[in-house]
């Protein structure tokens, strides 16, 4: 049996992968303990913290699709063995199939009908002018296009009914959920959910998913018709370079808690507990790693990783083989320079518990440091280690944007804010202003980073010992 | 000036708690009057409700508490109805308060006198040479020198921290002073010299005092009248020497019974713990504490009623007398027991490296522990006695081998640990286990309890299997009175008193034959500890256990040890039998932590300075010692035998 595409598992893709199972391990883990769902029950009973996790959840769900990757098989003789596609497609652009292959010849702005450049054009009757030609799939199905707008109107409406109705089985799934969970009748849990005030973090979450699903409706009724956020250069739709840098934006932010995590927990609690030459040794590489630039430690370790592309192409079969190995060798190197504050905290925070009682009382019992770390040092610091995470993710999506303008960053091919916002360096010089690539690529990086941020505030304030909530 | 002035009146006062299901009633209907000149003692348990009136009094409840009804008035001001930029000026100045933590009062950044002097110019708008001349006056009326005026407050001990507070508490010229614990962080001997000074400048600027304060004894020393608070409420009020021959208070009685320096014999606990903030009353608060309950008293709130003049109290039995209690018998007959020696310590010293420069090099040693030598014989109580700083919790740490000594030999059973290897010190180590001192601090907040007491069966008897294991953990929270369901339960769902029978219970689980027990209940409300030293005294005569009893509270001593160790910045000055180093301190600095515990008025004979300067040679108790000859600051007095089973450091206790 040969199925009708290859997968293609990237290395980002297989890492992902581990992650999400770490992250699905942890939250079973914390399923188990009392005493680590309390806190989380904080976030839960947080508007602004549930609202921000389902717009999160959004991007990741986004950039989940888009991790899975395969190859299509192309159509071959009966006989042969079977070919498949030179190009690695995710299931993220086969959902989104138009909006893909819908390349126009240039820039076009947000619902145009016509290219923003002027092209020379042959006229029906044989003249040669110069003027700005239709797009070939912006508003084609438009005999007029001074009708547009009615049309645009029409077809977000429908396309935001559509999206009502999902939202309107959100709640009614979310209502029978909480009927069953109380034993109520159906109606009572849907009153519920409307007003009581225990229920007020679901309902922000609720609203947020009605918002974003009605606009996601509209968009989705629009977007095989019109180009919503215009075209690039080469004609690409610029709402489908925001949605695929959505992946390139949360794999920098999570990729590299990977390499950060087991190196600030195990390097940080060390200098800690066993102190003396431990801490020494400890202490002078972290102040060694801070006082390198990062900037140029990230650029000559992206220049490494270019080097080795160009000299082992064989290795490399695909472009997107090739752009993956740079974007997680920049999760690397971010890694590598970014587990300094983390191990800072953490070696403060075991200096403070190893000299607690509990700790002394495990000692005079003789438990071994091994046991010592795992049951009474790391617990204790978890709640830091989590804030910490929740704090630098917006920090890095920001990073790689940064990186990418100065030209350290992703492979210039992949698409990403950085990318977008350095191409857009060019369009703002342009007269009149192309606007909607730095536009979109603001607004997206934007709603993810404010998210990111309301919900790491929420995360803190329900995990900080010294936030101070009322017994 | 008005005839009231200076007149503090609260009436009516209801505080309310924001708990998860709520605002509940902290206080209730309270209602107290501090005439001017009078020192008022404010005293209860923890949870009382007494910080938290004193809090409404200044308008400073934290987020998450309010007062719902009541008045306050000063003078002829109401507080409760003064905008808050009124009652800014007013605080500090008419009004003023103490904090207990002298520590945190000051801001660590500014000089001392700069700070007196922030409070002059705020209440007073002095400034210039008369703010300087004020600062003088006032340092000298709390018993400052001059040049502590230059110094920073980390420079200063808490002692003179706590004094620098009271000079910019006077500098607003207070009708009242509220001093909420001021003494509580501060060293027995410490705190009687600040009670004075607080009592003086009382009686000498005709202040009203408010003294808050969970310790009955100090109450007795300051007070001319005493208000017990129980459950947010006035249980009893009376003037001072009524209330001390003639409590009528169940729990005024019970509490001073718990009370060490009170009677003699076993202490005497209340069973149960004070009710948790808003929990429903419909009787009496303390009825289900009472041992003297009545129907009645479950069924209607008792009002209070007034039994003498000035003397009030709430309870419907107040009419009556207690019936008179007998003490249980004095542990005269432990005295005289004799047991194999258990652990013997000899010349154990700790030193910690002073390191100076780039290079860390040592310059000099701080000696924490300084050649002590003890003995704790099977199944006796030595107490180890001593202000905070002398050395007490890291000897008991370098006996344990949580701290490496730097000298001297430990030997348990005739074995020498500090020259074990780890594996075998490992085993060695289930003979002898430690409690500690804070019960929040010592059980993981992560584990459960059942967990958190087989720590210790799985690493030092690793062969029981997991479910003898779990039978042991029954078995231990039977011994130490807490139910079954506990085992499966986190540390925070319990009291302080319930955690520290936790940590006895994981100690005793590798039935050891010492513990060593570092102020187990100096956490802990005078109540709860009676039932907690009930417990340990009972597991002695059960198991046959030694204790090596840690603390600072000398009268708790009298009352649980057969032979007490006292120290003195890392040496032991003083040794001997209980009984008879009471009756007749040999060494100064016992004389002085004796005059010095509460309960006894705060007439001591001599004022020594707080912390004598660090010597390097003599007696290191000279440069505080009233009595110091030149001998003393010449040369270290050896510890000799002075009569039968007592020593002593001195070379001013010989033989005359």
């Amino acid at each position: 049996m040969t199925l009708p595409f290859q997968p293609v598992i990237l290395w980002s893709d297989a890492l992902l992968l581990m992650l999400l199972a770490a992250v699905a391990a942890f939250v079973l883990h914390t399923l188990r303990h009392e005493h680590l769902r309390a806190p989380w029950r904080a976030v839960w009973d947080s508007r602004l913290g549930m609202a921000a996790a389902v717009v999160l959840a959004a991007y990741g769900l986004i950039g989940l699709l888009d991790s899975l990757h395969f190859r299509a098989r192309l159509p071959a003789a009966a006989g042969e063995p079977p070919q498949y596609a030179a190009e690695v497609l995710s299931l993220f652009d086969h959902l989104v199939g138009p909006l893909r292959t819908q390349v126009e010849e240039s820039y076009s702005a947000p619902f145009a009908t016509h290219l923003f450049v002027k092209k020379t054009l042959v006229t029906a009757d044989g003249r040669v002018v110069r003027d700005y030609p239709r797009l070939k799939y912006g508003g084609a199905h438009l005999p007029d296009p001074q009708g547009r707008w009615a049309d645009v109107a029409a077809r977000g409406i429908e396309g935001a009914g559509l999206g009502s109705l999902l939202a309107a089985g959100a709640w009614g799934l979310a209502a029978l959920g909480l009927a069953v969970h109380r034993r109520q009748p159906l109606a009572t849990a849907l009153a519920a959910l409307a007003r009581e005030r225990t229920l007020k973090g679901p309902r922000a979450a609720l609203l947020t998913l009605t918002l974003l699903v009605l606009l996601t409706g509209a968009v989705a009724a629009l977007a095989p018709h019109y180009h919503v956020l215009g075209t690039d250069k080469v004609g690409q739709d610029v709402l489908y370079l925001a949605l695929k840098s959505i992946r390139t934006g949360l794999l920098i932010g999570t990729l590299t808690t990977l390499v950060v995590l087991p190196l600030a927990l195990t390097l940080g609690v060390a200098a800690g507990y066993f102190g003396g030459w431990v801490d020494d040794v400890i202490q002078y590489l972290y102040t060694t790693i801070n006082s390198i630039p990062g900037v140029l430690l990230i650029a000559a370790a992206v220049l490494v990783a270019q080097v080795h592309i160009e000299t082992n192409p064989q290795l490399y079969d695909t472009a997107a083989a090739r752009s993956d190995l740079r974007l997680v060798f920049l999760c690397l190197i971010l890694g590598l320079t970014g587990w300094v504050g983390l191990a800072r905290l953490l070696r403060g925070e075991t200096l403070k518990l190893r000299e607690l009682e509990y700790v002394q009382a495990a000692r005079a019992f003789g438990v071994t440091h091994a046991r010592i770390l795992v049951r009474h040092v790391l617990p204790n610091v978890a709640h830091l280690v989590l804030i910490t995470l929740v704090l630098d993710f917006s920090g890095l999506v920001l990073a790689e944007a940064v990186l990418s303008y100065v030209g350290v960053g992703v492979d210039p091919v992949m698409p990403s804010w950085g990318n977008m916002i350095n191409g857009a360096r060019l369009e703002l010089a342009r007269e009149p202003v192309v606007w909607w690539q730095l536009a979109a690529a603001f607004l997206f990086m934007f709603v993810l980073v404010l998210a990111a941020n309301l919900f790491a505030d929420s995360v803190r304030a329900a995990f900080d010992p010294r936030s101070g909530r009322i017994a | 000036m008005k005839r009231d002035a200076g007149l503090l009146r609260v009436q009516g006062l209801r505080i309310e708690v924001a708990t998860a299901a709520g605002w509940h009633a902290a206080i209730d209907d309270l209602a107290l009057v501090i005439g001017p000149g009078e020192c008022l003692v404010l005293c209860g348990e923890s949870g009382s409700g007494k910080s938290l009136t004193a809090l409404a009094l200044m308008r400073l409840l934290p987020e998450g508490v309010r007062q719902t009804a009541g008045t306050v008035w000063l003078g002829d001001t109401e507080l409760t109805a003064l905008p808050e930029a009124a009652m800014r000026r007013l605080r500090g100045g008419r009004l003023a308060m103490i904090f207990q933590e002298p520590m945190v009062s000051l801001n660590p950044v500014m000089r001392i006198d700069r700070q007196i002097a922030e409070a002059l110019r705020a209440h007073r708008g002095l400034a210039g040479r008369a703010a300087a001349a004020e600062v003088a006056r006032l340092l000298d009326a709390v018993g400052l020198k001059p040049e502590h005026g230059l110094s920073y407050p980390f420079q200063l001990s808490g002692g003179q921290r706590q004094r620098t507070l009271i000079a910019m508490m006077l500098a607003g010229e207070p009708e009242v002073l509220i001093a909420d614990e001021p003494t509580t962080a501060l060293d027995v001997t410490v705190q009687a010299q600040i009670l004075r000074l607080l009592k003086r400048l009382q009686r000498e600027r005709g202040m009203g005092l408010l003294l808050i304060t969970h310790d009955l004894d100090l109450a007795h020393d300051v007070a001319d009248r005493v208000v017990v608070m129980y459950a947010g409420q006035i249980v009893e009020e009376a003037p001072r020497d009524a209330l001390y021959t003639d409590a009528r208070h169940p729990y005024t009685q019970a509490l001073m019974r718990a009370m060490p320096a009170h009677g003699q014999g076993p202490l005497q606990a209340i069973p149960g713990a004070p009710p948790a903030v808003g929990a429903a009353f419909t009787g009496c608060r303390f009825a289900d504490r009472c041992e003297r309950v009545q129907p009645r008293c479950v069924q209607e709130a008792p009002a209070l009623s007034t039994v003498s003049e000035g003397h009030r109290v709430r309870c419907h039995l107040a009419g009556q007398p207690a019936a008179a209690r007998t003490h249980g018998p004095a542990q005269g007959g432990r005295e005289q027991w004799e047991g194999p020696v258990l652990l013997q310590v000899e010349g154990l010293a700790v030193r910690f490296p002073i390191r100076r420069g780039l290079l860390r090099r040592t310059v000099g040693w701080v000696r924490a522990v300084d050649g002590v030598s003890l003995t704790v014989d099977r199944a006796e109580t030595l107490a180890l006695v001593g202000e905070s700083g002398c050395g007490k919790t890291t000897l008991a740490r370098a006996i344990l081998r949580l701290i490496e000594p730097s000298a001297g030999r430990v030997l348990l059973n005739g074995v020498d640990l500090t020259r074990l290897s780890s594996s075998a010190l490992r085993r060695a180590r289930a003979d002898m286990q430690i409690v500690f001192q804070d019960p929040y601090g010592s059980l993981n907040p992560r584990l459960r309890v059942s967990e958190i007491i087989a720590e210790g069966i799985a690493a030092l008897r690793p062969e029981l299997g997991r479910q003898a294991r779990q039978r042991r953990v029954g078995e231990l929270l039977e011994q130490v009175g807490l139910p079954q369901d506990a085992a499966a339960r986190y540390p925070h769902a319990f009291s302080g008193g319930q955690r520290q029978r936790i940590a006895i219970a994981r100690a005793l689980a590798v039935e050891p034959k010492l513990l060593i027990l570092d102020e187990p209940t100096s956490a802990l409300d005078v109540s709860v500890q009676a039932q907690i030293l009930g417990l340990l005294e009972a597991l002695q005569a059960r198991h046959g256990l030694a204790y090596l009893f840690i603390t600072h509270n000398l009268p708790l001593v009298a009352r649980i040890a057969r032979r007490v160790l006292v120290m003195y910045r890392g040496r032991v000055v003083e040794a001997g039998p209980t009984r008879q180093l009471f009756a007749q301190p040999l060494h100064p600095y016992t004389r002085l932590l004796l005059a010095s515990a509460p309960g006894q008025g705060l007439a001591a004979a001599v004022e020594p300075a707080e912390h004598g300067p660090d010597v390097t040679a003599g007696c290191a108790y000279a440069a505080r010692c009233a009595l110091a000859e030149v001998r003393c600051r010449r040369s270290e007095p050896p510890l000799a035998a002075h009569g039968e089973g007592r020593v002593v450091a001195c070379w001013l206790a010989g033989p005359r």
